[in-house]
């Protein structure tokens, strides 16, 4: 066998006579998908082990054949290596591509055996899609369409178990919809490492339940719904709201924290009903937590701010030669960008981020909250990490060096300046929801969320990941960028208009090293990873997490 | 383009006296006033409407009274002048049409967009919306005639239902399982 290896390190594998070339050990239901073909499975998950119980990835394997006295190669009479075809078929899942394996995903056989499994499926199966928030993204639907009868060989009763079972808080199960497949068992064990779900009793009597006492609540519970093939377990959140089929998925990216969870926001006519995390294997697997996936009801949270002021009062602001500004390391890089340059072209005395800590949780939450702290360094925004507390900033004020504030996004009074000492300023606040600096601003200029823009973050990795506009902002809300483009036109005319992303990008690729080459259209849905070795320095405050080993450096200067 | 001249022929005697055209215009006349009326004295007098008519669409009830609709949402993803609007939500538990799960809390047709093509009869998969035989529909405002679902249900009625789909679901629920 081994004359088949290359100097590549890859085998020759034949899927249905084509010859496809792998890394030995390649799993055939990724091989096979690879090469744009589907092997239908529902208990199999590239990012979960293997457990091979669901049976519906079965196919036909075969070796060249060598003869059993002399061991030379069996040949047909044309000369070709004979196939030797295992007599029984095999499951795709638990088996790795070996060279000069031979695999059949289409030949009678392997229909009639997925027949056969969709029937003893279905035959338990309650069939009530029209009710089932799955339908329409269900892989036992999907796969009924392609090996299903079409009617039933089944007249006894079917078994009835639970329905409307509360697993946790957020997540609820039928049991009666469930096909066993074992994945949110293996997921809980696996991946979030909270081993509460198992399986009782046996043979179709075989229940999916929780251990008693105990609840399905961990944080990353919402990834058994994501993950479950049929409609077994649902969200309580997304339950009954809105059927699949309409909605709009938009790539995003997650603000909980600087990880950068790569997500798809799923909404329908500017509403968002639900975000589900994007497969992005640098970053989070297919995996995202469950409090990044209720940001969404920021947008329209009670204090969200529609009305106030108009841009063109802006500049009358910004004459004072006591200026500072403070942005956000929630920011995107675009907008940092514009607010750098609007800080370099006013008579600012200093820019401020606040930054905010937490303990992660060394999966897909990482101890820094904010999810651009890298952009904000990166365009020059700031030049060290952020505190959590703008005391310098307060003194300022209280010293009477700062008599003008520019304020994106952030609630000062939660980063240790008083409302005594906001009294003290003239405020430009630019924002979403309304908050004490909202409040204590003479000028309030709203601003979309993150869903309603487009622009990039830079994640702990110093990956650029872009997210796009998934709804409209509220009516009269300005786009940031168009708004910050504006001020800068007012102070520099010559400066050209800067009003997209890809305008920004335009001027930031030439302007930042780090940046060189790169255009927002350009850039993939995955991101980039950028070179952040110029910041090597700073003492990030991420641990690990999934895909994130912190830099030896960092650790010994927590340390 | 070339312009094609033709003769104009003379008019005949009979012609240009007029009295065969006034003959055979009476001969038509005459036969039809011994034919039965088809003419109806709209709105007094109502047309049968034929079998499989597509008038207004409604909501049905099945013969319990239970609102079959379960708001799959499939009549407004397929309605093409898009009239059709549903807020699906849960059915109460306490209901005694708790085991059904799913029914619309909304449920409203715009006659004003309806085009009474019946996509939405043909693909509820629960036989809930029918196309009834009321064909004139009028209002005062434009609101009025964004149908709601209390008028949808007053109109649609009760229709039988032949497959007792839900019954058979809760009676097996009840017998349990027997294992």
């Amino acid at each position: 066998m081994s004359e088949e290896q290359k100097d590549d390190g890859l085998i020759s594998v034949f899927i249905d006579d084509e010859e496809v070339r792998c890394k030995p050990g390649t799993n055939l239901v990724d091989l096979v998908a690879s090469v744009g073909q589907e092997i239908p499975h529902y208990c199999y998950h590239p990012k979960l082990s293997v457990s091979g119980n669901c049976r519906m990835c079965l196919i036909e394997l075969g070796m060249p054949g060598r003869d059993r006295a002399t061991g030379e190669p069996m040949l047909n009479e044309d000369g070709t290596p004979k196939i030797m075809f295992f007599p029984n078929p095999a499951i795709a899942c638990g088996t790795k591509a070996g060279p000069g394996m031979h695999v059949r995903t289409k030949s009678e056989m392997v229909k009639k055996c997925r027949e056969g499994v969709m029937e003893f499926l279905l035959i338990n199966h309650p069939l009530d899609c029209p009710i089932c928030d799955q339908a329409g993204e269900c892989k036992l639907q999907e796969f009924a369409t392609d090996y299903g009868k079409g009617y039933s060989r089944f007249v006894e009763q079917k078994v009835v178990k639970p329905k409307r079972t509360v697993l946790g808080p957020r997540v609820m199960l039928d049991d009666e919809r469930c096909v066993l497949c074992s994945r949110c068992i293996r997921f809980s064990k696996e991946i979030a490492n909270d081993d509460v779900l198992g399986f009782v009793d046996r043979g179709s009597y075989s229940t999916l339940t929780c251990y008693p006492g105990k609840q399905l609540e961990n944080n990353y519970s919402l990834n058994t719904v994501d993950i479950c093939p049929v409609g077994a377990l649902t969200s309580r959140d997304f339950r009954f709201k809105m059927r699949v089929w309409f909605l709009k998925e938009t790539p995003s990216i997650c603000t909980e924290s600087s990880v950068g969870v790569n997500t798809l926001v799923a909404s329908r006519e500017g509403k968002i009903y639900r975000i589900t995390p994007r497969r992005n294997d640098d970053v989070n697997d297919t995996w995202m937590p469950d409090s990044g996936r209720m940001l969404y009801k920021e947008v329209e949270a009670d204090n969200r701010l529609s009305e106030g002021g108009n841009i063109e009062q802006v500049p009358a602001y910004l004459e004072s030669d006591k200026l500072a500004y403070v942005g956000s390391a929630k920011a995107s890089v675009e907008e940092l960008y514009l607010l750098n340059r609007l800080s370099r072209a006013t008579k600012s005395v200093a820019n401020y981020v606040v930054g905010r800590t937490q303990e992660g949780d060394e999966l897909l939450i990482s101890n820094d909250v904010n999810p651009n702290t890298r952009g904000a360094l990166s365009v020059g925004f700031i030049e060290s990490l952020p505190g959590a507390e703008l005391s310098e900033l307060g003194a300022k004020i209280d010293s009477g060096d700062v008599d003008t504030l520019v304020v994106y996004n952030e609630d000062l009074t939660a980063a240790g300046i008083s409302v005594e000492q906001l009294a003290k300023v003239k405020i430009v606040y630019f924002g979403t929801a309304s908050n004490a600096t909202s409040e204590a601003a003479e000028l309030v200029i709203p601003t979309q969320s993150v869903f309603e823009k487009e622009g990039t973050f830079i994640n702990q990795q110093f990956r650029l990941q872009k997210f796009l506009e998934a709804t409209p902002g509220p009516a009269g809300v300005a786009e940031d960028l168009v708004s910050f483009s504006r001020l800068l036109n007012h102070i520099e005319p010559d400066t050209g208009k800067l009003e997209t992303a890809e305008a920004v990008w335009s001027e930031l690729s030439k302007e930042v090293s780090m940046f060189d080459g790169i255009t927002f259209g350009g850039l993939s849905p995955e991101g980039v990873q950028l070179d952040g070795s110029a910041f090597k320095h700073l003492p990030f405050c991420e641990g690990k997490t999934l895909h994130y080993e912190p830099a030896v450096e960092t650790v010994e200067a927590e340390a | 383009m070339a312009i094609k001249k033709i003769e104009r022929k003379p008019l005949t005697l009979a012609e240009k006296s007029y009295l065969p055209q006034i003959a055979s215009g009476l001969k038509i006349t005459l036969k039809n006033i011994f034919r039965p009326t088809v003419t109806l004295q709209y709105p007094e007098e109502r047309p049968e409407i034929p079998e499989g008519y597509r008038g207004v669409p409604t909501l049905v009830k099945d013969p319990n009274g239970r609102e079959k609709c379960v708001s799959c949402q499939l009549c407004e993803f397929v309605c093409p002048p898009k009239a059709i609007r549903i807020t699906p939500g849960e059915l109460d538990e306490e209901s005694e049409n708790a085991h059904v799960e799913k029914g619309p809390k909304e449920f409203e047709v715009n006659m004003l967009r309806c085009i009474y093509c019946g996509f939405c009869q043909e693909v509820c998969p629960e036989e809930a919306i029918w196309l009834q035989d009321t064909f004139s529909v009028s209002g005062y405002t434009r609101e009025e005639l964004v149908y709601k679902k209390d008028k949808l249900y007053e109109l649609g009625g009760t229709l039988p239902d032949d497959h007792h789909k839900w019954d058979k679901k809760k009676a097996a629920e009840n017998s349990g399982n027997p294992h």
